[in-house]
């Protein structure tokens, strides 16, 4: 059993890894959540997980905040007035990084990274140099690649700074997305972010005009992706995410009939009242609302702060309650199949907007849908709705058979291609498939070149050279890297189907 | 007019048949013979002599009134008919209208950035080119033609106003190389490139690099032309690849070093080509 002696005495971990992970043993130590009995039981069986977020919840697992007004205002806390040039600029937001809390202690949105520091780089000669040293900093300090930047929709000198920076400095961390417009961002630059994306995995396209509608119809001015390929609201984030292994849940079902109306519901409910308990700890007990300065400074905003209700493992699920009928691999070949998954969705959906979380307004009380993309741990566990690695189908026809679970998720949902090296030839072909993708329902998905340094797992990215070094039994950087270690062997994300 | 055209394959998604995604219809049939040539089962029709039948492991091919028949369900594309075919053929082409051609490729139109007519050569075709290129702009796909340049443009006005342009194969500029290298004569294919430059419908010339011809001269002369074009032609310069190609081609053909690809593509460069892609082994 693992001891805090064994975190203090480990060869492979950082200083700042144990100085996380001694904090996670002192939250284990605790029992003040009342949870109830069926969830406590699912918990347990692991058809529901808490993904590690603790014991006693004292912080919201994602924050999302108001870069922007920060940079217009200031901040009293820290002592930092608005920035007038690029270096005060990102001396501010490199200030204020470090104290974003999050599930993982670092932020796991750093903003819109080329519109922050845009306003100051026609003034500044040096501005490539100042840009890529921001990034290097990012990537040396904030040693976590669920730590995530956006940029776009519009083209502007810093978005071309980051991206060029990132070709050649092949940093895994930040995480980035593109919010990408079909129609207004301009081709030369999108064309600029599909290279990138071959050489160094990032950044990921996300539509920008689906997150865009869909979040100011909820109210919501601005939107961020976050994380993995969270939406949030910004100047808000999420609470909690809880997640439901359909996976597992399947073992438990006698047929589909059993799994749809018995299962189903209860393992729902079940999870419902879980997050219930966590958000409620957080908002009543941990004072987090009440003392934070990225409240009182209006950075965040309770008001905008949501549940995340995960799911991982449809295909498995699916594939398991067709095999009798099959005798094989259907999820993602056969409308039956693919039906059935939409069935389920579809009754998640529903239970979890007819439920109201405690204290939480956003979404008018509601848990957003977020397809998880899995923990280092899962064996035979395929992230969210996708199609297992292994039995992918031809590049257009997966999108085309993902795109109908995307309508449930503006929380997060998206796939990982991997294109032969050759793709770089070409970069409008994968340009034309992304605006096919999102005109079919796709609203986020990420690419890499196979011979690339940086990869990505599932949603996040780790640095070959970096895993390595973790396989010879040295420390690195990044704790993700760890992570990643286990999913290459669980779950076999290097042996992804190579689109030419 | 109902063409039926005989189709080699359709490949829904490509990366390397013009700029973008696009569909790529293969017609059968091809008049040169290339040493290089990657896919010899595309140069002639079928003669239903059933030698791919017991080579099938498969079950995916019968003889049914005299032809070839073949099985799509049963075929996991191994290869096995193509290779021990003696005629550059394929049991696998199929005879197909117009309309059976679009069906396969319209229901992929959001990802597409137009079609490619390729081959075998396509003009041999020139009634089914035009038809497919005239109806795919109809459905907003703009088309390519992919040719080896052996027949002459100037007498298809209709089929090069329906295409949105033309990638074109000048395989060697001396006629006499270009005889041991395809066993046919390049005047037509030299003709047709004057043709297309003033068009504006000359994207881009290609040219493999094989060791059995003057590329220097090759690359020198093409690159003169397409700088005068009004548009920037792309000049494609391809290193030879073993794979796929017959024991003849593999013996006599060599893959260049890289040394010698940049040298051409400085000639090409200086002779006021605008847009030079090396392509070389992975």
């Amino acid at each position: 059993m693992h001891t805090i002696l064994d975190t203090i005495c480990d060869r492979e971990l950082s200083y700042q890894q144990k100085v996380h992970a001694l904090a996670r043993d002192a939250e284990a130590t605790l029992d003040v959540l009342p949870i109830p009995d069926a969830a406590r039981d699912l918990l347990e069986r692991g058809v529901i997980c808490d993904l590690f977020e603790g014991h006693a919840p004292w912080r919201p697992r994602y924050i999302i905040p108001d870069y922007g007004r920060f940079m217009h205002q200031g901040s009293d806390f820290l002592r930092i007035s608005p920035p007038r040039t690029l270096m005060e600029a990102i001396h501010a937001l490199l200030a204020l990084y470090h104290h974003v809390p999050s599930i993982t202690n670092f932020p796991v949105w750093i903003g819109d990274i080329d519109t922050l520091l845009e306003p100051f780089v026609e003034a500044e000669p040096r501005a490539g140099e100042i840009i890529g040293h921001f990034l290097d900093h990012i990537d040396r300090t904030l040693n976590d690649s669920f730590c995530h930047a956006n940029i776009g929709p519009f083209a502007t000198q810093a978005g071309r700074i980051i991206l060029r920076h990132q070709r050649m400095a092949s940093n895994a961390v930040p995480n980035m997305s593109i919010k990408y417009d079909p129609e207004t961002t301009p081709e030369d630059f999108a064309l600029e972010a599909v290279l990138t994306s071959l050489a160094t995995a990032k950044p990921s396209f996300a539509h920008h005009p689906r997150f865009r509608d869909e979040f100011n119809s909820a109210g919501y001015e601005h939107y961020a992706i976050a994380s993995c390929y969270n939406g949030l609201p910004v100047r808000g984030g999420s609470t909690t995410l809880v997640r439901l292994n359909l996976a597992r849940l399947a073992e438990t079902a006698r047929d589909r009939d059993d799994l749809l109306t018995r299962a189903l519901p209860d393992a729902v409910s079940a999870m419902l009242a879980l997050m219930d308990v966590r958000v409620d700890f957080l908002v009543t007990r941990s004072g987090f609302f009440e003392s934070s300065f990225l409240v009182r400074e209006g950075l965040i905003e309770f008001s905008r702060f949501t549940g995340m209700f995960g799911v991982v493992g449809l295909a498995e699920c699916v594939n398991r309650h067709f095999a009798k009928d099959s005798g094989g691999t259907v999820f993602g070949h056969n409308d039956l199949a693919d039906a059935f998954g939409i069935e389920i969705i579809r009754r998640i959906d529903a239970a979890v907007r007819s439920h109201r979380a405690p204290h939480l307004t956003a979404f008018g009380g509601r848990y957003q849908l977020h397809a998880q993309v899995g923990i280092d741990s899962d064996v035979g566990v395929s992230p969210g709705c996708r199609i297992p690695i292994g039995d992918e189908p031809e590049l257009m026809e997966h999108l085309v058979r993902s795109a109908p679970f995307h309508a449930f998720f503006p929380s997060g949902i998206g796939d990982v291609f991997a294109f032969e090296p050759t793709a770089k030839n070409n970069p409008g072909h994968i340009l034309d498939i992304i605006r096919g993708a999102f005109a079919s329902g796709v609203r986020y998905l990420s690419l890499y070149a196979s011979d690339a340094d940086v990869v990505r797992i599932t949603g996040y990215l780790v640095k070959r050279s970096e895993l390595a070094r973790l396989n010879r039994g040295e420390a690195v950087l990044q704790d993700t890297t760890a992570l990643g270690r286990g999913a290459i062997n669980n779950l076999r994300v290097l042996d992804r189907k190579l689109r030419s | 007019m109902t063409a039926t055209c005989h189709v080699a394959r359709i490949l829904r998604s490509s990366a390397v048949d013009g700029p973008g995604n696009r569909s790529v219809v293969f017609l059968q049939g091809c008049d040169f013979d290339c040493l290089y040539c990657h896919n010899p089962e595309t140069r002639k029709p079928c003669n239903a002599c059933g030698l791919c039948i017991p080579a099938c492991p498969h079950e995916a091919l019968k003889t049914a009134s005299g032809e070839v028949v073949w099985n799509r369900q049963n075929c996991r594309d191994c290869g096995a008919c193509i290779a021990v075919c003696p005629h550059s053929s394929s049991p696998k082409t199929r005879r197909m209208t117009v309309e059976q051609i679009l069906s396969d490729i319209l229901p992929w139109r959001a990802f597409l950035r137009g079609i490619t007519i390729s081959g075998g050569e396509c003009l041999l075709q020139p009634d089914c080119t035009t038809a497919i290129l005239e109806a795919a702009a109809r459905a907003d796909l703009p088309g390519l033609v992919d040719t080896n340049g052996s027949t002459p443009l100037a007498d298809l006005p209709g089929l090069v106003a329906a295409a949105e342009g033309f990638m074109l194969d000048i395989k060697a500029w001396d006629d006499d190389e270009h005889r041991s290298l395809t066993r046919a004569g390049n005047a037509t294919v030299l003709a047709n490139l004057d043709f297309l430059i003033p068009t504006d419908k000359l994207l881009e010339v290609r040219t493999v690099i094989t060791g059995t011809f003057d590329a220097e001269q090759t690359v020198r002369e093409v690159a003169r032309r397409i700088a005068r074009a009004p548009n920037p032609v792309r000049y494609r310069i391809i290193a030879f690849r073993p794979e796929g190609v017959q024991a003849a081609g593999r013996a006599a053909c060599q893959t260049p070093d890289a040394t010698l690809l940049e040298r051409l593509r400085g000639i090409a460069l200086t002779e006021g080509a605008r847009d030079v892609l090396l392509i070389r082994m992975p």
